[in-house]
């Protein structure tokens, strides 16, 4: 094919077009090329509703997506100590890992201390990335159950939930965060 | 059968290349540690070099640099190294570098969670949430689409957060500068997968899902991907490194790093941005009235010189090139001044074409070093009119510490030794 590519008799293109098939015929074989380049070849697959399920794990900010199951704070902290201590130390405050807790109020000071109470606007977040990347040793090891429970912990380390608050895809998303106002959005910008 | 002289004439270019290349990084790099004077050993003239008396290597499958150039390295670090030691960054030594393209075993390295090892088999690319029809794509099944290639850096946002530091510290060019490299890309231009998926009316963000173990994930305006956003699929012209992406990555062109996410598994739109853990607790711009920018995404204009910089020495007086890499999210780089004077007085560097958007530009200006002493810093001008911000003027409005996005001039001194240091100016 490379040497038709560069013939300028008619023997070439004709001895083509019989080769195909297309007989008798006064108009050029079809070049195949696209009129369309900035069209794509269609070559997804369409995912089903399972699948969909297993891959879509992410929470919206207004709770979208929490899945069912609860926690409560007395079993966040036995699964903190057992599976979040060694790293975020005892209470959230740190060591070898960010610390979780504390630093409300610091934000305008000399040294502003960023943890989940002090700076991170939506529960929604601490949720989500909880169940798809902690412990950094077994992502995506928690079970839901768990994650609320954790979630419920930590909230309530920061003080932003009572002892007896039940975490919950309802409760989660029901949670004001103490810097909820202190984003400026700068993505239109 | 082509004549011999046009076979030895085709082969010159490529003999001569090696010859200049390594000499560029010699001076630039051996420098840092053995000076120049490595470089002026005396050469027997009474014999030849072994390598002309014994045969050769053979060749090989893949090719690695030189045994010499085996100082030219990313340095590294984690910020956890004994829970994840997976998450941190390396850095391009872009004081042993020259040209604008990064070589792909030295682009800077961001990791969440370490680097998956992808069987690409196996990945799939969804795009789902607010579209007609949710579809997936194999590596082989986008191998196959249009493909588009374009030279673009890519610039980790918390990239020179070394020079936050209330001292400056005394690390090399790429160690402050280093989490920013230029490839070529070539990849799916994405507005054509997510017109076949049929965008809803109501997107206007997509999240975007990598598949480490961090889940590392990022929303992203509908605009930017119907812009010129791409799946890259290659990095200078081989498959995806797996430290980049292997087997694809998100390629925003001129936004902060982590929105170029890499082992991309997911695309969702959205009505509205997911606030994940990268979006809100970090990658935001903490202000000194305590309020933080969020959603930073274009990359300011910016320019560092690689030589001469830290580490390096100028034994003698006399001609040398003062030269760097200049590079802005807006688009190209117009113009880099060059000041040796603690910026009193600038002069126009030569910005070596071709120059393209969003890339590495690399900037040169002959100078005479008369063994006194200097701070040199170069500035760098965009096509949007941005100018390159001092370090007073940058740090103005952020938080103490606050290390995401500084794009201020860098200032080397020279004392009368020729021994260069990083200063604040």
């Amino acid at each position: 094919m490379s040497t038709l590519k560069y013939r300028t008799d008619l023997a070439g293109p004709l001895m083509l077009v019989l080769s195909l098939g297309l007989v008798s015929c006064a108009s050029p074989p079809d070049s195949g090329f696209s009129t369309a380049p900035s069209q794509g070849p269609g070559l997804g697959r369409v995912a089903s509703a399972s699948l969909l399920q297993r891959m879509d794990r992410s929470i919206m900010s207004n709770g979208e997506g929490l899945p069912a199951g609860s926690g409560t704070v007395a079993q966040g902290e036995k699964v903190y100590a057992a599976k979040c201590l060694s790293c975020h130390g005892d209470k959230g405050q740190g060591r070898p890992a960010d610390p979780l807790v504390g630093g409300i109020g610091s934000l305008k000071t000399e040294r502003p201390i960023r943890t989940v109470g002090s700076y991170w606007p939506y529960a929604s977040t601490l949720f989500d990335y909880t169940r798809r990347a902690m412990p950094a040793n077994a992502p995506m090891s928690l079970s839901d159950d768990e994650t609320y429970a954790l979630s419920a912990y930590i909230l309530y380390l920061n003080g932003i939930i009572a002892e007896k608050e039940i975490m919950n895809a309802n409760t989660l998303a029901q949670v004001s965060m103490p810097n909820r106002a202190g984003f400026i959005d700068y993505s239109a910008r | 059968m082509p004549p011999k002289n046009s076979l030895v004439k085709n082969l010159l270019p490529s003999l001569d290349m090696p010859k200049r290349r390594r000499f560029l990084t010699g001076s630039a790099s051996v420098a840092a540690t053995l000076s120049v004077t490595s470089l002026t050993l005396p050469v027997n003239a009474e014999e030849n070099p072994l390598w002309m008396k014994t045969p050769g290597k053979p060749m090989s499958g893949y090719g690695t640099p030189s045994t010499f150039e085996a100082s030219v390295k990313r340095p590294f670090a984690s910020g956890y190294p004994t829970v994840s030691p997976g998450t941190g960054s390396s850095r391009t030594p872009h004081q042993a570098l020259e040209g604008t393209i990064t070589p792909s075993g030295l682009h800077f390295e961001r990791h969440h969670n370490g680097v998956p090892d992808i069987d690409p088999l196996q990945h799939e690319l969804l795009i789902h949430g607010l579209v007609e029809r949710p579809l997936l794509f194999k590596l082989d099944a986008l191998s196959r689409y249009p493909l588009v290639n374009r030279v673009h850096f890519i610039e980790c946002s918390g990239n020179s957060g070394p020079n936050s530091a209330p001292e400056p510290p005394q690390i090399t060019a790429g160690a402050i500068h280093g989490l920013a490299s230029t490839s070529e890309w070539t990849g799916v231009p994405l507005a054509l997968l997510l017109h076949e998926a049929g965008i809803k009316p109501g997107a206007t963000w997509i999240l975007a899902e990598g598949a480490d173990a961090a889940s590392m994930s990022r929303s992203i305006p509908l605009n930017k991907a119907l812009d010129d956003a791409m799946i890259a699929l290659y990095q200078n012209g081989e498959r995806l490194r797996p430290e980049q992406g292997y087997p694809m990555r998100l390629l925003l062109p001129g936004w902060e790093g982590n929105t170029n996410v890499k082992w991309l598994r997911r695309l969702k739109l959205t009505q509205a941005p997911t606030f994940t853990k990268d979006e809100t607790s970090k990658y935001t711009d903490l202000q000194k009235d305590g309020l933080a920018r969020q959603f930073t995404f274009g990359l300011g204009v910016k320019s560092v010189i690689t030589f001469p910089s830290y580490g390096h020495k100028l034994e003698r007086q006399g001609l040398y090139e003062i030269t760097g890499i200049a590079w802005t999210g807006a688009g190209r780089i117009t113009r880099v001044e060059i000041s040796t004077n603690n910026g009193l007085s600038w002069k126009d560097a030569t910005l070596q074409g071709p120059v393209h958007s969003k890339s590495f530009t690399r900037f040169r200006l002959p100078w005479h070093w008369h063994g006194t002493t200097h701070v040199l810093q170069s500035r760098a001008t965009d096509d949007s009119g941005a100018v390159q911000p001092t370090r007073t003027v940058f740090t103005a409005p952020y938080a103490k510490g606050m290390n995401f996005h500084n794009n201020y001039i860098q200032a080397w001194a020279i004392d009368a030794n020729g021994s260069l240091s990083n200063v604040y100016t």
